[in-house]
């Protein structure tokens, strides 16, 4: 804490602590009414989302793939009670286990998915805007192609490619994760693209380009530093995202064998039966699991995401003040045109700098 | 007199070669859309070609296991799967084209049969759900937007993120669990009862369209069924394109709420409801019908998952089933013809966004 304020005023007296300008920090203490409220209780479950995960081995009280313990197998089906809270599942798991083992498995997909398509889309939309030609065209058909179509279909096609339809162990949770990646890296290309194809014409770049600065030192000190300012925003989207395509792969059946990690979606595919006989808490607790770390990481995303907007930051008196701006947020329709389709909104953001880069060549 | 110019635009500019520079003309953007649309069915086939292909031929995955190498090794050869992957992709390439999508290698059935038999039964469900979420979410965006920062504003807001947080097929359950197990109201699963099936089938060209179908047994029985069967899936796969209305509608009509003409129309004296509901309701809309173009996307996806959770029997449904006896070739035709689906959905949402609004023209 101490160490960060003191290595900003070194470099420049005006300047806002690091603390202040840390993504997150500085949107809450931006934040105001409704909107705060909202992004507070978005912070909140996320956080507890991944404290739960990180704790799974102690908060659960029996393994992942624990059928049986000192007083015998658990029975399958029980309804909630005893040593059971939330009862056991069809084949016999401890349903409160699953639900919190799974929380791991979620957040490790997220990691590797996030991570993996932030490399792979941030370099090959810095790459593609900075240069353009015939590769930037090439590039934008296929990224355009790719995010037309239904993502989970995709991820179906990837999971197939990478395990063959079955997944085991750590590979399972692997796959899930490439599959996931294939259909975000369009979303970051296309971002990044158009970032970069703005930031290209500035000023700055030009006079780094006069001084001499190679490609690869413009294209990563100067471009890419400022076209990751919204990369935050579309980390939360995915996220949230990621783990509606995890449940979605393993509802279909491409989840993870129950015997290598707990998947929310697969238990809900096994409770698809039960629910017609009225057993509830087979389903319920995923479930709601699904839905609770959906939703706090989509609050979180869409609070970031209104504050990005002039127009739609704080109160009306605000925005009417604002009038018509420029639109600085990443997505113009808000975060739920983006929703499990894609960055829908994006379309506008991308647009704008591509016809700009016709005008130029 | 814009209205008049706008409508003879098209012949105009598909006609003569002489017209302003400036004039993008809609003929030409049709045409640039139009042929835009086979580089990406191309891409999108060829991509799912290959990456099939890279785990093997489909007959080793979907037989592999209970023929042996020798009968395995003939029907490689009978099927083609044996010769170089290049040959193999330019016929591929070229069937589709022919619109044909291989057979399928469990039940030995054209793919583009099944396509027209359960495709049908998609596109019923699809229609239905988007009846839904326009219902639902439309109406709901512009209450959110006229008591904006309200409590109304912020329940609808965490209602819609609910609606995008909930995956269908938890949604789907919930909404048996409820309505068709405790309530026992609504029908658990499938397209209708077997009795109004049979009913239907004896039809003399049945459409497959059972809404349709239903009407024409000219019982009303039948249609009162077949409407009950399809209220669950509506709703589950509705609920989640209404989230994302929602929330458009009700960003873009306070968008157009802080607009010039908006603000002279509330200094002469118009209510806030009737500027809401009149004059900021229409511009709002045509974000809608650009994004309706990346919901049918949504769509397919969810009424793969929708109609799994309800045995709705449509291209999701056997898509799942394909999947689980690992008939890549059916999967791989099924894949390719959504790719079509929504390649020609997106020019035609395009095509109808560049009418209505031509500054979205090239």
């Amino acid at each position: 804490m101490s160490a960060a304020p003191s290595a900003t005023s070194v470099s420049s007296a005006p300047k806002r602590s690091l603390w202040s300008r840390l993504p997150v920090v500085h949107q809450l203490r931006q934040s105001m009414g409704l909107q705060r409220g909202m992004l507070i209780a978005g912070l909140i479950i996320t956080t507890v989302f991944v404290l739960t995960a990180i704790f799974a081995p102690v908060l659960a009280p029996y393994g992942y793939s624990q059928l049986r313990d000192a007083d015998g197998a658990f029975g399958a089906q029980q309804p909630p009670g005893g040593s059971h809270p939330l009862g056991t599942t069809v084949s016999g798991y401890d349903v409160l286990s699953r639900v919190l083992w799974g929380a791991q498995t979620a957040l490790f997909v997220i990691i590797v998915a996030v991570v993996l398509s932030i490399f792979a889309g941030v370099f090959l939309g810095l790459v593609s805007g900075y240069f353009g030609g015939w590769f930037d065209r090439i590039m934008v058909v296929v990224s355009d192609a790719v995010y037309a179509f239904p993502s989970l279909l995709l991820a179906i096609v990837m999971s197939i490619v990478i395990s063959g339809g079955k997944s085991n162990l750590i590979g399972g949770v692997f796959a899930a994760a490439i599959s996931i990646t294939v259909v975000f890296i369009p979303q970051y290309f296309r971002v990044i693209r158009a970032e970069t194809v703005r930031i290209k014409a500035e000023a700055y770049v030009e006079s780094a380009r006069v001084l001499g600065a190679s490609n690869t030192r413009i294209m990563f000190r100067h471009v890419l530093r400022n076209a990751t300012r919204t990369l935050p925003l579309i980390f939360t989207l995915n996220a949230s995202e990621a783990i509606l395509t995890l449940a979605g792969l393993g509802f279909l059946g491409f989840g993870i064998e129950p015997t290598a990690a707990s998947e929310w979606g697969f238990d809900l595919n096994k409770a698809l039966s039960d629910v017609t006989s009225g057993i509830w808490w087979t389903s319920l607790f995923p479930g709601l699991a699904i839905v609770l770390v959906v939703l706090g990481i989509t609050l979180v995303g869409e609070s970031l995401n209104d504050l990005a907007d002039p127009r739609l930051r704080g109160r009306r008196a605000v925005a009417q003040a604002a009038g018509v701006v420029a639109q600085t947020s990443v997505v113009p329709g808000g975060t739920l045109a983006a929703g499990p389709g894609g960055l829908g909104g994006l379309e506008d953001a991308v647009t704008l700098p591509s016809d700009g880069l016709e005008a130029g060549s | 007199m814009t209205s008049v110019t706008t409508r003879s635009a098209p012949p105009r500019a598909l006609g003569r070669k002489k017209r302003p520079a400036s004039d993008g003309g809609i003929g030409r953007y049709i045409l640039i859309r139009f042929l835009l649309i086979f580089p990406t069915i191309f891409i999108l086939v060829s991509m799912v070609f290959w990456l099939m292909r890279t785990t093997g031929d489909p007959i080793t995955a979907a037989l592999g296991g209970r023929l042996g190498p020798e009968q395995l090794a003939e029907r490689i050869s009978a099927a083609g799967y044996d010769r170089p992957i290049f040959v193999q992709y330019i016929e591929y390439l070229g069937q589709i084209f022919t619109g044909n999508f291989g057979t399928t290698i469990s039940t030995n059935r054209p793919v583009s049969e099944i396509l027209l038999t359960y495709g049908l039964a998609t596109l019923e469900l699809v229609f239905y759900s988007l009846l839904v979420a326009f219902i639902v979410g439309i109406p709901l965006g512009m209450v959110a937007a006229y008591w904006r920062d309200k409590s109304p504003d912020a329940f609808l807001r965490v209602f819609a993120i609910l609606c995008y947080a909930t995956p269908v097929f938890f949604s789907g359950l919930l909404f048996k669990l409820v309505f068709a197990v405790w309530l026992d109201v609504l029908p658990v699963s499938g397209r209708a009862s077997t009795g109004a099936e049979l009913q239907m089938q004896v039809l003399p060209n049945e459409t497959g369209l059972y809404t349709i179908d239903a009407i024409r047994t000219g019982d009303p029985g039948v249609l009162i069924d077949v409407l009950q069967h399809a209220v669950l899936p509506a709703l589950a796969l509705g609920l989640l394109t209404a989230g994302v209305f929602l929330r458009l509608v009700r960003t873009n009509v306070i968008g157009t709420l802080g607009t010039d003409y908006v603000d002279a129309a509330r200094s002469r004296g118009v209510s806030e409801f009737r500027l809401v509901r009149k004059h900021a309701y229409r511009p709002a809309l045509i974000p809608i019908i650009t994004v309706i173009g990346l919901q049918i996307a949504l769509l397919l996806g969810g009424a793969v998952l929708t109609e799994t959770t309800f045995e709705w029997k449509g291209l999701g449904f056997m898509l799942s089933e394909f999947l689980k006896a690992r008939d890549f070739v059916a999967v791989q035709g099924i894949v390719a013809l959504l790719a079509v689906i929504v390649a020609l959905t997106n020019f035609v949402v395009d095509i109808i966004a560049a009418l209505i609004d031509p500054r979205v023209r090239y």
